[in-house]
C-alpha cells in the first residue's frame, strides 16, 4: 500500500471516531453510554489487556541468557568493568533498565552512518532521541496533570507538576510547556515518518494511525483549554463519579469534550494491543533486563531436552584405525 | 563464482538508498548471482538427519517443498512463540522507529530496504500478524499481514540468509530488539523445511562426524600441528610439544579448526603452541572435540546444542580441570551465553585457575571454560611473561572487534592489553566502528562463501572503509582480531577494499614478541617475514 | 533464575495496576462538587445581587476579564469597566471583585482548589483582612 493512502486511511480512522463522538453527543442514549459506562468498560480493557499481554510474554520462557553487551565485562579484577551497560549484577541490571526507561539509553546512541565522496561518515542523530524522550516525558507530564479531575482533594504532587509546567504563565489559563513539547513531538515523529523515504518505506497504518490520533487528543484537549472552555467543575464531577462508583451524567460537557473523551478511550482501549505496548514489553526485552553472568552462574532452560549427539564411542569405532596409525591413543585397542 | 564478476569498489560503493517504487510486500526478491549462497547438499542433511534433502536451486521455480510446508512453518512459529520470550516479544513490540535501519552492515553496503533490520523482521512479523494476532486476520494488509506464501518464503531465505546474527541493530534498538535472535529463529523455520545453505550444514555435518568443521581426520589434524611445531622451530629454535587426546592433562584446548588448517589462523594457532610450550602448561588438543565453532547456531539450537555437546563430554572422557578456549567469535557466543544451559552443569570440572599465576577465573566459575586472550592477559598482568614488542615494529596495526565478544561478551580490554603489551604501533579505528558498535567482516553465521561474494564485500563494506581511514592515517598495515571467521574473511574484503592490509590474530602478535627460553636470534615473525623490514 | 520470574512479573504488574487505579483508592473515596458561598454582608446589602456580568459569563471568562482589566488598568490607564447593561465599574480585584466577594475562601478557592486551578491573581494582591500567615 502507498504511504499516502496508508496516512489518508489513518487520518479517516481518526474522523471516523470523531464521528462517533459527535453522535454520541447529540445522542442522549449514547452520551450516557459514553460518560458512565465506556470509562469502566475502557479501564477494564486497559487493564487486563495489559495483564493479558504480560502474561502472554512472561509465559513463553527465557531459554537462554542473551544480553547484548554494550560494555566491558566483569572478569579479571584489574579489568574496569562497565556495570551498568554490561550489567554483572542485579543492580546494574536494574540501572541498565533505568537507564533505557527513563532516558532512552540506546536511543541515545543513535548516529546516522552515510557515504559521502567514497568516504563512510557517520553523523549525530540524536533528534530521534531528543524528540522521542520529548514526547514521551510530555505525555507523561500531561497524563499526570489530568489528575487533578481525579482526585479529591488534588494529589499536591500534581499541583506542583502543573505549576511548575506552565511556570511561563503566557494567556490565562496559563499555557502547559509540556503541551507544546508534545505537540512538538509528535510533529517531528510524524513528520520524520512522513518525509524520510526510508522511514516511510518501513511505516504501517498502525504508526500513522498512533500518532494521528494522540494528536487528535492533544488537540481537542487543547481547544478546550484555551478556546472553547467547558466547565472544569462538570468535568471533575463526572470524573469523580467514575472514581467514586457513583457517576452522574454531565447536564451540558459540550462537544469538545466528548470528542475529547471519545479519542482517549480508543487510545487507551487500543494500548495493549498494538505496537504502543512497547510501554511494557521493554521491562521484559531478555536482551535489556538480563545479567551478564553466564559463565558465572548457570542459566537454567524450562525445557531443555536431550538431543542426538555423536557420542565419542561411536567416533572411536569409525576412527580407530586412523588414531592408531597417528599413534594417538584410543579407549578400545 | 570469482572475483571478476562483482563489481568495481568505485562502482559497488555507489549505493542507492531509494527505496523501491513498489512497497515491500508487493516486491519479490531477485536473486541475483553473487548475492546469495548455495543450498545444501542433500549427503550433509542426510547426515543430520534433517528434513527434506534434495537437490535444488534458489533461482528455481519449484523449491521442491514438503507438500504440507505451510503446516510445518506455522506449527514451528507457534512452537517457537512458546518457547521463546524474546522472539513472541520481538515480534509484538516493535514501533518501526528505524534507528536500527542505517546500523546494519548489509543496509549500509546494499541499499536494500529488507537489509533494514526492521524490514528484515517485518518479513516475519506480517506472517505471525496473519495468523497469530487478531488485527492481522481481520484487518490483513491495513494490519501489516500477509499470507504465508512461497514467494514469503524465497524472501526468508534470501534476507536470513543475508544477515550475520551480529547483534549490531540490538544495541542502537531502544526495546533491544535482536535481529540475530529473529535470524535464528527465521533459520531454524527454514529448516524445517529443508531450506538452508551449504556452507552452513557442510561445516555442521562434518563436525557432527568428525569433530571440526573441515572434515579433518585425527591423523591429518596431528600432522596440520606438527607442521606448525616445525614452522615454530624453524622461525625460533625451539621445539614445541602438540599434545593431543592426553588423558590427565590439566586442561583441554579447543579452537576453530580454521586455526591449525589456514592462513592466516595458523600463525594465531602457532603463538598458542609457543605460549603453551614456554609457560610449561599441561594442556591436550582433541581430535574428538577437534572444533571450537559451531556451525548448529547458524542452524538451530537444538543444532547447537548437538555439536557444543563434545566439549564436555571430551572434558569429561580426558579428565581435565577445565577448558581454554581459542580465539573465535561465534564460538564464544555459543559458550558464553548457552554452553552452560544447554549442556552442563560442568560439576565434574573444577573452577578455573591459572596453573601458572593462580589466578582464579571467577567469571568462568559455573562454565568452567576460560578465554584464551582472558588468559594470556592474566599472564603478562603477573610478569610471567617475557615479550619484545619491537618485534612486532614492523606492524602497524588496529583491532577489530569481532561482533559476538564484543556484544554477547563484553571482551574489549583483554585483547587490547595483549596489544598494548606485545605492539608498539597501534591506532583505533572511529568510535563508531569499534567495541560494541564494531561492525561485522560481512560474511559470519556461514556466509563467508565465495558465491556470495558481492553481499560479502558489500557487508563488510563499512568495517573496510573504518580500516581505509586508519590505512590512510596512520599507514596501518595490519588489522588483529579474535576471531576464525574474521581470520578467513576478511583477507578478501582487505584484498578488495583496502589492498595492502593483512589480518592477524592477536596470539600471533604475543607469538612474535614472546621470547621463549633457549630460541635463537628471531629474524623474521611468525609468517617468516623479516622483522625489520615493513609488512608486505 | 526460573523462581524469579513469575515474582518479577506478578510485582510488576501489581504496581502497574495500583498506579493505574490510583484515583481510585486514593481520597478515601468521598467526592462532593463545590458549592459557592455568597453569603458576605456586603452582598447581604446589596439591592440587586447580581455581578458586574450575568452569572454564565462570569463563571466561564472571569479569569480572562480579569486579565483584561489588569492590562487595561495597570498599562494603559483605562481604569473604568462598562459592563454590557451600561453600569460602570472600576477595574479593580480588591476594589471591586473582592469587597463583594470577601469571602475568598468560601468563594474563589472552592473551586479553585477542587479543579486544581492555581489563579495568580494573589501573588501580587492581597486579600483585605486576611492575615498573612
Amino acid at each position: 500500500m502507498k504511504s499516502r493512502q496508508t496516512i489518508v486511511i489513518a487520518l479517516l480512522a481518526v474522523s471516523a471516531i470523531a464521528l462517533a463522538a459527535a453522535a454520541a453527543a447529540a445522542s442522549k442514549t449514547a452520551g450516557l453510554v459514553l460518560t458512565l459506562v465506556a470509562p469502566y468498560l475502557v479501564l477494564a480493557v486497559f487493564l487486563l489487556g495489559m495483564v493479558y499481554r504480560v502474561i502472554r510474554w512472561a509465559k513463553a520462557p527465557v531459554p537462554f541468557r542473551i544480553p547484548t553487551t554494550c560494555g566491558q565485562e566483569k572478569s579479571l579484577p584489574w579489568i574496569q568493568n562497565n556495570p551498568v551497560e554490561n550489567p554483572a549484577g542485579p543492580l546494574g541490571a536494574i540501572g541498565r533498565m533505568a537507564g533505557e526507561v527513563f532516558l532512552f539509553r540506546s536511543l541515545f546512541r543513535n548516529a546516522q552512518t552515510e557515504i559521502v565522496d567514497g568516504r563512510q561518515v557517520f553523523g549525530s542523530a540524536k533528534g530521534l532521541w531528543f524528540f522521542g524522550l520529548m514526547f514521551h516525558v510530555s505525555l507523561l507530564a500531561v497524563a499526570l496533570r489530568h489528575l487533578r479531575f481525579f482526585t479529591e482533594p488534588v494529589v499536591p504532587f500534581v499541583t506542583g507538576l502543573s505549576a511548575l509546567d506552565g511556570f511561563l504563565e503566557i494567556g490565562v489559563p496559563a499555557l502547559y510547556i509540556s503541551d507544546m513539547t508534545l505537540l512538538a513531538g509528535l510533529a517531528f515523529l510524524f513528520l520524520r515518518r512522513a518525509v524520510l523515504p526510508q522511514v516511510r518505506y518501513i511505516s504501517l497504518f498502525a504508526d500513522y494511525f498512533a500518532l494521528i490520533l494522540i494528536a487528535a487528543v492533544a488537540a481537542t484537549g487543547l481547544l478546550m483549554r484555551h478556546f472553547f472552555p467547558v466547565d472544569l467543575n462538570a468535568v471533575k464531577t463526572l470524573a469523580m463519579g467514575w472514581v467514586t462508583f457513583a457517576p452522574v451524567a454531565p447536564v451540558d460537557a459540550g462537544f469538545l469534550f466528548y470528542l475529547h473523551l471519545c479519542l482517549v478511550f480508543v487510545l487507551i482501549a487500543w494500548l495493549p494491543f498494538g505496537k504502543l505496548s512497547h510501554m511494557a514489553g521493554i521491562f521484559l526485552s531478555p536482551t535489556r533486563n538480563l545479567i551478564n553472568n553466564s559463565r558465572r552462574r548457570r542459566h537454567l532452560n524450562a525445557w531443555n531436552a536431550p538431543v542426538k549427539v555423536h557420542s565419542y564411542e561411536e567416533y572411536e569405532d569409525e576412527f580407530r584405525n586412523k588414531m592408531k596409525a597417528a599413534g594417538l591413543p584410543v579407549e578400545k585397542e | 563464482m570469482s572475483l571478476a564478476k562483482i563489481p568495481k569498489p568505485d562502482d559497488l560503493i555507489k549505493i542507492d538508498y531509494a527505496p523501491p517504487k513498489t512497497g515491500w510486500m508487493k516486491t519479490p526478491v531477485d536473486f541475483r548471482p553473487g548475492t546469495w549462497s548455495y543450498p545444501a547438499a542433500p549427503k550433509n542433511l542426510t547426515a543430520l538427519e534433517m528434513p527434506n534433502p534434495r537437490a535444488w536451486q534458489p533461482g528455481d521455480a519449484d523449491w521442491k517443498l514438503p507438500e504440507n510446508w505451510k503446516r510445518i512453518i506455522l506449527d514451528g512459529m507457534k512452537e517457537r512463540l512458546e518457547k521463546y520470550r524474546s522472539f513472541r516479544l520481538f515480534m509484538d513490540i516493535c514501533v518501526r522507529c528505524g534507528a536500527c535501519a542505517d546500523k546494519c552492515h548489509f543496509y549500509i553496503g546494499s541499499g536494500d530496504p529488507k537489509n533494514m533490520p526492521v524490514l528484515r523482521a517485518e518479513l516475519i512479523r506480517s506472517v505471525y500478524r496473519r495468523y497469530f494476532t487478531a488485527s492481522g486476520r481481520c484487518f490483513g494488509t491495513l494490519a501489516g499481514a500477509r499470507d504465508l506464501t512461497e514467494d514469503v518464503l524465497k524472501e526468508w531465505f534470501y534476507y536470513f540468509y543475508q544477515c550475520t546474527e551480529c547483534r549490531r541493530c540490538s544495541v542502537f534498538c531502544p526495546y533491544g530488539i535482536d535481529q540475530a535472535e529473529i535470524t535464528m529463529i527465521g533459520r531454524e523455520l527454514l529448516n524445517l523445511v529443508g531450506c538452508n545453505i551449504n556452507w552452513v550444514l557442510e561445516p555442521a555435518a562434518n563436525c557432527f562426524r568428525t569433530g571440526n568443521h573441515l572434515g579433518i581426520l585425527p591423523g591429518g589434524m596431528k600432522d596440520m600441528l606438527e607442521f606448525l611445531a616445525d614452522d615454530i622451530e624453524d622461525r625460533t629454535g625451539v621445539r614445541v610439544e602438540v599434545p593431543i587426546n592426553k588423558k590427565g592433562a590439566d586442561i583441554l584446548f579447543v579452537t576453530p579448526s580454521a586455526d591449525y588448517f589456514a592462513d592466516p589462523g595458523t600463525y594465531t594457532c602457532m603463538g598458542y603452541l609457543m605460549l603453551f610450550h614456554e609457560i610449561g602448561l599441561n594442556y591436550t588438543f582433541s581430535t574428538y572435540a577437534s572444533e571450537g565453532g559451531n556451525f548448529g547456531l547458524f542452524t538451530s539450537h537444538e543444532m547447537m546444542k548437538r555439536l557444543n555437546a563434545k566439549i564436555y563430554a571430551e572434558a569429561r572422557r580426558l579428565g581435565v580441570k577445565w577448558i581454554l578456549g581459542g580465539e573465535c567469535g561465534h564460538m564464544w557466543r555459543v559458550i558464553h551465553q548457552y554452553m552452560d544451559t544447554m549442556n552442563g552443569p560442568a560439576d565434574f570440572l573444577e573452577e578455573p585457575v591459572s596453573p601458572i599465576t593462580g589466578t582464579r577465573f571467577e567469571n568462568a566459575r559455573s562454565t568452567k571454560m576460560v578465554h584464551v586472550v582472558e588468559f594470556t592477559a592474566d599472564l603478562i598482568r603477573n610478569g610471567r611473561l617475557k615479550l619484545d614488542p619491537s618485534r612486532n615494529d614492523h606492524i602497524r596495526l588496529t583491532f577489530h572487534d569481532s561482533c559476538n565478544p564484543a556484544r554477547a561478551m563484553g571482551l574489549f580490554e583483554e585483547p587490547r592489553y595483549i596489544i598494548a603489551n606485545t605492539c608498539n604501533h597501534f591506532y583505533e579505528m572511529a568510535e563508531d566502528t569499534i567495541r560494541e558498535k564494531t561492525f561485522c567482516c560481512g560474511a559470519g553465521a556461514g556466509l563467508g562463501n565465495d558465491e556470495n561474494m558481492e553481499m560479502r564485500m558489500r557487508g563488510g563494506m563499512p568495517r573496510a572503509m573504518a580500516v581505509r581511514d586508519v590505512v590512510q592515517k596512520h599507514g596501518v598495515n595490519r588489522l588483529g582480531c579474535i576471531c576464525a571467521i574474521d581470520r578467513a574473511t576478511l583477507p578478501p574484503l582487505m584484498d578488495y577494499w583496502v589492498p595492502g592490509v593483512a589480518v592477524t590474530g592477536v596470539h600471533e602478535l604475543l607469538g612474535n614478541a614472546l621470547v621463549m627460553k633457549g630460541e635463537k636470534e628471531r629474524t623474521t615473525d611468525l609468517r617468516d617475514d623479516e622483522i625489520s623490514a615493513p609488512s608486505p | 533464575m526460573k523462581q524469579h520470574k513469575w515474582g518479577l512479573i506478578i510485582l510488576g504488574l501489581a504496581i502497574f495496576a495500583i498506579a493505574v487505579t490510583f484515583p481510585f483508592w486514593y481520597g478515601k473515596g468521598k467526592s462532593t462538587p463545590p458549592v459557592l458561598s455568597l453569603e458576605t454582608p456586603e452582598i447581604a446589602g446589596l439591592a440587586r445581587k447580581e455581578c458586574i456580568e450575568d452569572k454564565a459569563f462570569m463563571r466561564a471568562d472571569h479569569m480572562k476579564l480579569l486579565k483584561a482589566w489588569r492590562d487595561e488598568a495597570v498599562r494603559e490607564g483605562k481604569r473604568v469597566y462598562t459592563a454590557r447593561d451600561g453600569r460602570t465599574f472600576e477595574k479593580s480585584l480588591t476594589g471591586s471583585c473582592l469587597r463583594c466577594h470577601s469571602n475568598k475562601e468560601q468563594f474563589c478557592d472552592r473551586c479553585h482548589t477542587y479543579v486544581g486551578a492555581a489563579p495568580s491573581c494573589f501573588d501580587c494582591h492581597i486579600v483585605p483582612g486576611e492575615v498573612k500567615k
